[in-house]
């Protein structure tokens, strides 16, 4: 019978260890911005400039972002170039049809990216994180752009001029018998306007925005949740002595 | 009519009104005597006994969220996706909504479980408590529709691919398969008829039958009594009563198992609420984070997963390959030999058995393996039905199980819970083989039970149950 069970559990080290080989690059793990209101408001700064003139965010209402800080009047001044009322959705004009003549498919929604990118692998916002910065120029895409975290992407570089152009280097190693070429590192070709720091602090803020944005009551559930824990605990107490005193007496 | 009491006009307010209501209304006051103050229950009950209450609790929740959820819900192939964001977002308090009920479903699931698990260990389903038990593996039935018919309705990718992989494993049944796969989809592919029909029987058809069957469930278990940890009956001719006729070792419903349901309510609420609002997708177990990609027709996801609750009859599914069909015919045929060789049964019928055993064999080699995959999901549940009558044993409760039946319930619960962990995962060889194994061990814990339950000797039952004073 040990051994049934041990066999067993040697059955499902195994298999885990299947689930465990997912495609592409290793995630990095994003920084958690959730709290950071300045972050935030970067974020959606940088989501409404460069994201948001293909990428809708269908079911974002901009007032919203009165949640990570901004006034109405900030939101009408600054973020509001696709519609002039704050209580619309974030929607783009392009039209679907001529986005997929120029990008082979119509751009995701980015309302929920955040929530539908995680996997086993890292959360959604890993993700994103590890994608914006692991764009690379190849001449056989008709964009002339690549990257490591989603091979053959349909996006061009958006924020190429921020980063500048970065090839990956590989190393020849070899990995069970066969020389096979392994990931490096990066190396910067020609400058972009921010520093590789700048530049990730941006991409940092913009993902941190995303997150919020997928589920935009998070940080007030968390905060409801502990008052509630609060509040049952207490309530655990006393039907916890209310049921001693009732039971105390059965023999 | 029943009597009509008198009461003195000098007696406080409420006991007037009291007196009032009960001449008008005696069957309320008689429920509230037959089901609450005067249902003795045992009153050695233990953990495992909470799970029934906090079932009907969970219950509850369901059909008050769902209630407010179907205010704000589009059951709309166009724009039931964006209702739910809507909820999530834009009416207030909407995302609380929402998660209390997707939560509320895996909840639904692991009291479930864990009820079914108690009535297994503890006999529960033996006589005469059979009814009670064919009234939950309905009621288990019915939960599994609901829950497989409201996972469409977010309309993301995993509600779709979903229900598509499971509507067209009806298409496998021989001759009619086809035309009924149809009749359930209402169209060629999952669509809007689809959501539409699901959407009727999510929140209206499936819950008026699960709430008869919880009726019955109850009603069939408060005429019987109920079983202990102990399996012993407290009510029978034998058992000890006082002087009044009252059980000795029951104690009245209410108060003393409401407030231990109280407490075990405020502890399971915790429990829930923290998954509420800490970890409402729990690792992507309770929400897929493929669901946060609307329903595409064009775009079949990589690896389709239902939710945990399902993944052990979908590994069970998974399980049967071509080579394993060949695997079940030779358990028929063994089953056969035994039965030929061994069975004291008249000539007739064993004859009848090898005809039997030879029709099954020609249709299993030609017929698709995907149907006899469907046919064990399905048989897997089904065969929980027949319980009562597969238990041989001489003692109800485990606790007098001869222990070697002991090993037996805790195999067959890993085996469940690594069944449950394989159908997460995208298929491979080594789990293929792993989850053959299991439905193999599953089904054999219960066709072999009437045999393997007489092996062993049983310890001697008490005459009354083990309690212990708090």
């Amino acid at each position: 019978m040990k051994k049934l069970v041990l066999s067993f559990l040697t059955a499902f080290a195994l298999v885990s260890g299947v689930q465990a080989a997912g495609g592409g690059i290793a995630w990095d793990k994003a920084p958690n911005n959730l709290n950071d209101m300045g972050s935030l408001q970067n974020g959606a700064k940088v989501f409404v400039n460069y994201c948001l003139n293909c990428h809708a965010a269908a079911f974002m209402r901009f007032n919203r972002l009165k949640d990570i800080g901004l006034t109405e009047q900030q939101i009408k001044d600054n973020l509001l170039f696709t519609t002039d009322k704050v209580g619309e959705n974030m929607k783009v004009a392009m039209d679907p049809r001529q986005a997929k003549e120029w990008f082979g498919g119509n751009p995701p929604d980015l309302t929920v990216i955040a929530r539908s990118r995680s996997s086993g692998q890292g959360s959604g916002a890993d993700y994103l994180y590890t994608y914006l910065r692991s764009y690379y120029p190849d001449d056989t895409k008709a964009t002339g752009w690549n990257n490591l975290a989603f091979p053959n992407v349909g996006m061009p570089h958006v924020l190429w001029q921020l980063q500048g152009e970065r090839m990956p280097v590989y190393a020849k190693e070899v990995v069970h018998g066969h020389e096979t070429a392994v990931f490096k590192g990066w190396e910067q070709i020609t400058p972009g306007k921010m520093t590789p720091l700048e530049y990730d602090h941006m991409v940092g803020d913009l993902v941190g925005y995303l997150q919020w944005m997928s589920d935009p009551s998070q940080s007030k559930r968390v905060q409801v949740g502990v008052w509630v824990l609060i509040f049952l605990t207490v309530m655990t107490v006393f039907t916890w002595r209310l049921n001693a005193a009732f039971w105390k007496d059965v023999k | 009519m029943a009597e009509f009491k008198e009461i003195s006009p000098n007696a406080p307010a409420s006991a007037q009104l009291g007196n009032w209501l009960e001449n008008r209304f005696p069957s309320a006051f008689d429920a509230y005597r037959v089901h609450l103050s005067e249902y003795y229950a045992p009153k050695n009950f233990n953990f495992f006994y909470i799970f029934g209450g906090l079932s009907i609790l969970v219950l509850v929740i369901q059909i008050v969220t769902g209630i407010f959820l179907v205010m704000h819900y589009k059951p709309d192939a166009a724009l039931a996706f964006g209702s739910v964001e809507y909820i999530m977002r834009d009416v207030p308090w909407g995302w609380l909504i929402r998660y209390m009920h997707s939560t509320g479903a895996s909840a639904f699931f692991v009291v479930v479980y864990l009820h079914m698990f108690r009535g297994l260990i503890y006999g529960s389903y033996r006589k005469p408590r059979e009814l009670v038990w064919l009234f939950g593996c309905a009621i288990f039935l019915c939960l599994m529709a609901e829950a497989f018919m409201g996972y469409l309705l977010p309309w993301g990718q995993m509600s779709y691919w979903g229900a598509q992989v499971i509507v067209n494993l009806f298409a496998a049944v021989p001759f009619i398969g086809p035309d009924l796969a149809l009749l359930i989809r209402g169209d060629y592919v999952v669509g809007d008829a689809t959501l539409n029909r699901f959407f009727a029987f999510h929140v209206i058809a499936v819950p008026l039958v699960l709430l008869g069957l919880v009726v019955a469930h109850l009603l069939a278990l408060h005429d019987v009594g109920s079983n202990n940890p102990d399996g012993v009956e407290i009510k029978g001719p034998n058992a000890p009563k006082d002087a009044k006729g009252k059980p000795l070792d029951g104690i009245p419903f209410h108060p003393y198992y409401t407030v231990h349901d109280i407490f075990a309510v405020s502890m399971f609420l915790m429990v829930f609420t923290a998954i509420i609002f800490f970890a409402p997708e729990f690792g992507g177990y309770f929400l897929e984070y493929n669901n946060f990609i609307p329903a595409d027709p064009l775009k079949t996801p990589l690896h389709i997963a239902p939710v945990w609750y399902f993944t052990p009859y979908y590994s069970m599914l998974r399980a049967i390959t071509p080579e394993m069909v060949y695997v079940l015919i030779a358990c028929i045929w063994l089953a056969v030999f035994l039965a030929v060789t061994r069975g004291k049964l008249a000539a007739l019928f064993k004859v009848v058995a090898l005809v039997a055993a030879a029709a099954v064999t020609a249709m299993m080699l030609s017929t698709d393996a995907k149907f006899w995959g469907v046919v064990i999901m399905g048989g897997a549940v089904v065969i929980l039905f027949f319980l009562p009558w597969l238990d041989n044993c001489e003692v109800k409760s485990i606790r007098y199980r001869p222990d070697w039946h002991k090993y037996m319930y805790g195999i067959f619960v890993i085996n469940f819970g690594v069944l449950g962990y394989l159908g997460v995962l995208p298929p491979s060889l080594i789990g293929e083989r792993v989850s053959q194994v299991g439905t193999l061990f599953y089904f054999g814990f219960f066709l072999l039970m009437p045999w393997w339950s007489k092996i062993g000797q049983s310890k001697p039952v008490p005459s009354r149950v083990v309690f212990a004073a708090h």
